[in-house]
This record gives structure tokens, C-alpha cells and sequence, in this order.
């Protein structure tokens, strides 16, 4: 029914299992969207947050998701920047596509979470107007809506790809012309995106009164500026790598050569193993040298259910084991573990934001103060929940319609 | 300039709690609420959620009898004066809350406020509270509101403002008076509503205030003063365990 929509040469499943996947996520977006209208209406008191929980589930999944959809700022300083030095890297041509569609619905679904999460959303304009230059949050907040725009007009050229579309002659100028232009947008990105993901870093990195959070560090930058750029870089290619996997299971198609993956996974292993090495300096640096200083011991900063597993998850087992198995050639050819690697890293983003967020205003600084616990409730639940499948449903309309995959046809010859 | 590399104006504005005094009866705390219109619900059990500007803490020395010793510690907004800027001010996207460097007190714009909460999470001394619910005030209370503080609306962040209405009014009148402006004194809500007569307020870089004395009594200590905030609240005590607590007993 939908055909003549669909890119030549390759095969998609039929319209209604196609739509009935729509239907449940527009079910799961519905969802959301109700729930975050309550949030609107009634205010922030029907979420879990409180006055010592100020930052919560929707600032964690913001930060994570931004930091996951770095795949596309970086695959694209990759690609348009450092291709031409190292020709090696122009092989993430053939998923170049897909890790900007990735960080286009990380990034848009990020800022309409946002929107829930202040409690004034008509003010939210103020950030623009009354700027503070010396806030984190300002540079996160120009950045991010700078990179948002960047991420929708390297969006637009590959939508324009679409058939139809492109069968219209000023539509088909308009988008080679952008095509054109790509490593000019691609380079501003990158340089918007670095600001923003160390920023995002800095605001818990500069609260100088929080001993969990705060960290020494080089200028106006605190050390946790640098490591999340360095997770986001380490995260995000792995990330776009893992959800290009998981298209390729769901439809039974490949979709990218197996070098593709191959070389994410070198550039993975670099990254990921310099962000754990740099992690765990920080983390001996804070706990031996930054915290004592404040009168606090590494041991005043973990109980239950923040306990000290977090610190062991997060660093060991999706810090060094996957930069360890990621190490080993052998291992990386083992799908299996290649894919896990992956997997275990991003979840270590996740993770290391939520302590970056939640956990680190956890802890009472006042001595006579005690400790609380965060649950979210239903209303934040369903609004990150209803981003993802925002997420999906943009990718699932996006694979259907667009050739973003330019090796897909070549790969599936037989079938 | 000041130590802490301020533009030094010859008035500092702190305030000195002397807890042997104090008997934790909270009339500074009624007194704070009613002074600056603090509105609260039917249900006030939460406390993480309830809006207190002049909080009272329990502490105890952690012994048993007869060892056992306890005191209040009321705890206002610290108004930091740390070098270039407190924990809260520098952190708002917005300029919402900023340190007036005239009189060291750190205001809050609540027409501003986003309500990121982000100066919430910045602060280690829990002073300031988020407007969870609309605010509400039984009748007849709406007619007691005081018209010199203005109320807050929901999904913005307050905090104790060391009833700066009260200065801009004791300065209006100096003004007329023609009193130089840096020699006005005006006394806080909680201050003046004290029995005990537990919390004096003043200037503390007027070396003969009472706060500028009290200030240097060897009973004299501020909370968590390893953190460099500077707080410019002082508190007196003559146990050292209650100093030790308040240093993180380290």
C-alpha cells in the first residue's frame, strides 16, 4: 500500500504489522503525553521530587540520553572532520545516517522532557534572556538548542531522500545542497556538542558546596566537564551501534557491513578505555585528596540504597570489563561479547549520570541532617518512557521510508 | 575589597544564634512565616516539601543518660559570603537569586525564577524550599498577609530573605532622616520575636555591633566551615560536641 513510499530495491514488512508497532507506540506516547500534561496542570507535586531531591528521574534521562545520542556529533566530527587524514574512518559513511537520526530524537525528545522538569515551563525562555554567564546550566541550555537546530537541518537532507520527495526537482536541489553543506553543520555540532556534554558535566562538577559532586579542575572547567565529554564520545557510537543491531534483528536484514561495527568498536576502545583510566584517577583524586578536605570520609557517601555497589557497577563492571573485553581482538569478532561490551558501557553512562544527578544530593552535607530516598512516580515514569518510544517511532518511520542505510540493498541481494 | 574579594560597602549584614539561649520554642520560625507570608498546606507532614525559611534542628550528643545532652539549632539562610559568589547565586541560569554586595544578603527575584531548582541542589544547608502546590491561606488568613512581602507562586524557589523589606523600609526612613545609609540597623522577624532574646542581628563589619562581638566569643562557630561558603550566620554554643557536629565532627 505504501510502495512507491518505501526505498527502491529493499524489502520492509507489510503495512499493517507496521502499523500495529505505530499503534503501540503512539499508545506508550499517549501515555506520556498525559502524564506530562498532569505535571503541567497540577505542577511537579505529583513527582517524587522533593527540596532535598531537586534534580530527578527527568534530569537523569536527560543526561543519558544525551550523552547516548553523542554517537551523532561524534561519528560526524569522525566522518566530515578526520575522514580525510584517516581514510579508515570514511567507513562510517555507511552508518553515518542513522547515528544523526539517533541524536536528532535524543536530543528533541531530551528538550521536551525539559520542559517538564522546571517548574515554571512558560519562563523557560528566560535562560535566553536573563542569562547567567556564569551557570552551567546557561551554556547547557544555548547549546543544546543550538545543537537541536544543527541536529534537524542534518535531519531534513535525509528526509528529502525520500522517493517521492526527491522526485520533486526543487526538493532534490534543496537537499543535495544541504548535503553540501553537511561537514560545515557537522563541524559546528561538534563544537556546540563538546560544550554541552562538558557543561552538562559541570553542573554537578562546580557545586563547590556539595562534596559528592564537586571536583577540582582546570580554569572554570571542573575534571567532570572533560569526563563527560569523554563518556558521551565513549557511549554514544557504541550506542548507535547497539540500536543499528537491534534493527537488524528485528527486521532480519543487514544492515551495515560487520566492519562497520569492527571499526566503532576500535574507536569505542580508545575512548572508553581513556574515560575509565581518567574515571579512576578522579575517583582516587576525590576520595582521597577533594572529599577529606571537606571533613568527609568515601564511606559518608554511600548507604543504602545508594550503596557502595554503584561506584563498583559503574566503574568495574561497565567501566573496565568492557573496555577489557573490547581490548582483546578475538573478543571483539565474538559478537556476543562485542554487542555486550557495548551494552555494558552505555549502561554505564546511565549509571554514572544518575549518581552525577541524584545520588550526589543524596548525601546530607549537614552532619545533623539525615537521608532521604528518591522514588519517581508514575508521572515520571511515563513521560521518559513515552521519549523512548518517541525515539523508537521516529526511527521505526524514518527506516521505512528513508534509505538511511546506503549498503542495505547490496547486503540483501538474495533475499 | 573584602577577603572574600568583594566590592566592600562598610555593611555586612549577619546575624548571631546563641543556642545555649535558645530553648527551641519557634517562635522565630512562626514569627518568619507570618512575617513573610509563607503559605502551607493542611497536611504539613512532609517535611521535605514544606516551606521553612527559619527551620529548627534537633541535636543530640549521641550518649545515654546521664551523659545525654540535646540543643535546637535554628538555621536560616546562611546568606554565604564565599569568595566571588555563594553556592546558590552563581549556579541560577537565570539571575535569579544574586548576592546584593551592598549588604552581603542574597535575594531571590521569585517573577524570574524558572524553577530549575538547580540553586536547591547547590545548597548544602537546605535553605531553600520550592513551591510545590499553589499557595493557599485559609480565610480570614488572606487578610493578615503582610502587604510589604509579596507572595510566591507555585513552581518557583524562596528562601529567607533576612526580612529585606524590613531594611528597605528602615533605609526609606534614614533616607528621610537623612541618616547615612551604611549606619542602618533593622531587626529580622525571627530576631525580634525571640523570648530568650537568643538571635541578635547586625552589621558585622561595624566592630561595635552586638553581632560583631558576639562573632568572635570563643563559644562562636558557623556550620560546615570547611565547605569555604562563609555563611554569615554565626551560632554560640558552650559544648564542643555541638561544634564537633557542626564541622562534621572530624
Amino acid at each position: 500500500m505504501d510502495e512507491a513510499l518505501i526505498p527502491e530495491g529493499v524489502k520492509r514488512c507489510p503495512l499493517p504489522v507496521f502499523g500495529i508497532w505505530l499503534l503501540v507506540l503512539l499508545a506508550v506516547i499517549g501515555w506520556g503525553v498525559y502524564a506530562g500534561a498532569v505535571v503541567l496542570v497540577k505542577a511537579l507535586n505529583v513527582t517524587g521530587l522533593n527540596d532535598y531531591f531537586g534534580f530527578g528521574l527527568f534530569i537523569t534521562a536527560d543526561l543519558a540520553i544525551i550523552g547516548l545520542g553523542a554517537g551523532a556529533f561524534f561519528s560526524g566530527f569522525l566522518y566530515y572532520g578526520l575522514s580525510r587524514f584517516f581514510p579508515a574512518l570514511k567507513e562510517l559513511h555507511k552508518i553515518i545516517n542513522l547515528a544523526v537520526i539517533i541524536g536528532f530524537v535524543c536530543y528533541t525528545g531530551a528538550l521536551l522532557v525539559l520542559l517538564l522538569e522546571i517548574g515554571q515551563p512558560l519562563r523557560g525562555w528566560f535562560g535566553y534572556w536573563h542569562a547567567n554567564v556564569h551557570s552551567m546550566l546557561t551554556e547547557v541550555i544555548f547549546c543544546i538548542s543550538c545543537y537541536a537546530i544543527v541536529l534537524v537541518i542534518e535531519y531534513v537532507p535525509i528526509v528529502l531522500e525520500n522517493r517521492k520527495l526527491e522526485a520533486i526537482k526543487p526538493v532534490h536541489i534543496f537537499g543535495h545542497t544541504l548535503h553540501e553543506l553537511m561537514p560545515l553543520f557537522a563541524l559546528t555540532g561538534t563544537f556546540l556538542s563538546f560544550f554541552h556534554q562538558g557543561s552538562l558535566g559541570g553542573v554537578a562538577g562546580v557545586l563547590f558546596a556539595r562534596p559528592f559532586a564537586y571536583r577540582t579542575g582546570f580554569f572554570i572547567w571542573p575534571w567532570t566537564f572533560f569526563l563527560f565529554i569523554l563518556s558521551a564520545v565513549a557511549s554514544g557510537p557504541a550506542f548507535t551501534a547497539l540500536i543499528c543491531r537491534l534493527m537488524e534483528k528485528v527486521t532480519g536484514r543487514q544492515l551495515v557491513d560487520h566492519s562497520v561495527y569492527e571499526l566503532i568498536a576500535r574507536i569505542v576502545t580508545a575512548m572508553l578505555s581513556l574515560y575509565v583510566v581518567l574515571k579512576i584517577v578522579d575517583t582516587l583524586y576525590w576520595a582521597m585528596v577533594v572529599a577529606p578536605d571537606f571533613g568527609f570520609k568515601l564511606t559518608d557517601f554511600y548507604r543504602a540504597p545508594y550503596g557502595m555497589w554503584l561506584l563498583f557497577v559503574e566503574i568495574l563492571v561497565c567501566g573496565v570489563l568492557p573496555a577489557a573485553i573490547l581490548l582483546i581482538p578475538q573478543a571483539r569478532k565474538i559478537n556476543a561479547l562485542l554487542f555486550g561490551a557495548f551494552a555494558l558501557d552505555c549502561l554505564g553512562v546511565v549509571i554514572n549520570r544518575f549518581v552525577m544527578s541524584v545520588q550526589a544530593i543524596a548525601i546530607p552535607v549537614m552532619p545533623f541532617d539525615r537521608w532521604e530516598f528518591y522514588a519517581p512516580t508514575m508521572y515520571e515514569w511515563a513521560p521518559v518512557i513515552a521519549m523512548l518510544a518517541y525515539c523508537a517511532l521516529i526511527i521505526s518511520v524514518s527506516y521505512r521510508y528513508l534509505p538511511i542505510f546506503p549498503r542495505e540493498k547490496e547486503l540483501n541481494v538474495s533475499s | 575589597m573584602s577577603e572574600q574579594g568583594h566590592t566592600q560597602s562598610g555593611v555586612r549584614y549577619g546575624m548571631v544564634i546563641d543556642l545555649d539561649k535558645c530553648t527551641g520554642c519557634m517562635a522565630c520560625s512562626v514569627a518568619c512565616q507570618a512575617e513573610n507570608n509563607i503559605s502551607f498546606r493542611p497536611d504539613e507532614s512532609n517535611k521535605v516539601r514544606s516551606i521553612t525559611w527559619m527551620e529548627i534542628f534537633h541535636l543530640q550528643n549521641g550518649k545515654d543518660y546521664p551523659d545525654y545532652q540535646y540543643t535546637y539549632l535554628p538555621r536560616p539562610c546562611m546568606h554565604c559570603d564565599s569568595a566571588h559568589h555563594p553556592p546558590c547565586t552563581f549556579v541560577c541560569p537565570v539571575n535569579a537569586t544574586t548576592r546584593d554586595e551592598e549588604t552581603g544578603i542574597v535575594g531571590h527575584i521569585y517573577p524570574r525564577c524558572i524553577g530549575c531548582r538547580y540553586c536547591i541542589v547547590a545548597c548544602p544547608y537546605h535553605a531553600r524550599d520550592f513551591n510545590w502546590w499553589d499557595p493557599q491561606w485559609p480565610k480570614p488568613m488572606e487578610s493578615m498577609l503582610n502587604p510589604e512581602v509579596s507572595t510566591r507562586m507555585r513552581g518557583v524557589v524562596e528562601k529567607c530573605s533576612f526580612c529585606h523589606h524590613r531594611l528597605n523600609k528602615a533605609r526609606s526612613k534614614a533616607f528621610l532622616d537623612g541618616t547615612p545609609l551604611k549606619d542602618v540597623t533593622y531587626t529580622p522577624a525571627c530576631a525580634e520575636a525571640c523570648p530568650t532574646e537568643a538571635i541578635s542581628f547586625g552589621n558585622l563589619l561595624d566592630p561595635h555591633s552586638e553581632v560583631t562581638q558576639l562573632a568572635k566569643d570563643s563559644r562562636a562557630f558557623r556550620i560546615l566551615a570547611r565547605l569555604h561558603t562563609e555563611p554569615k550566620v554565626y551560632y554560640l554554643s558552650r559544648y564542643q560536641w555541638v561544634h564537633k557536629l557542626a564541622d562534621k565532627g572530624l
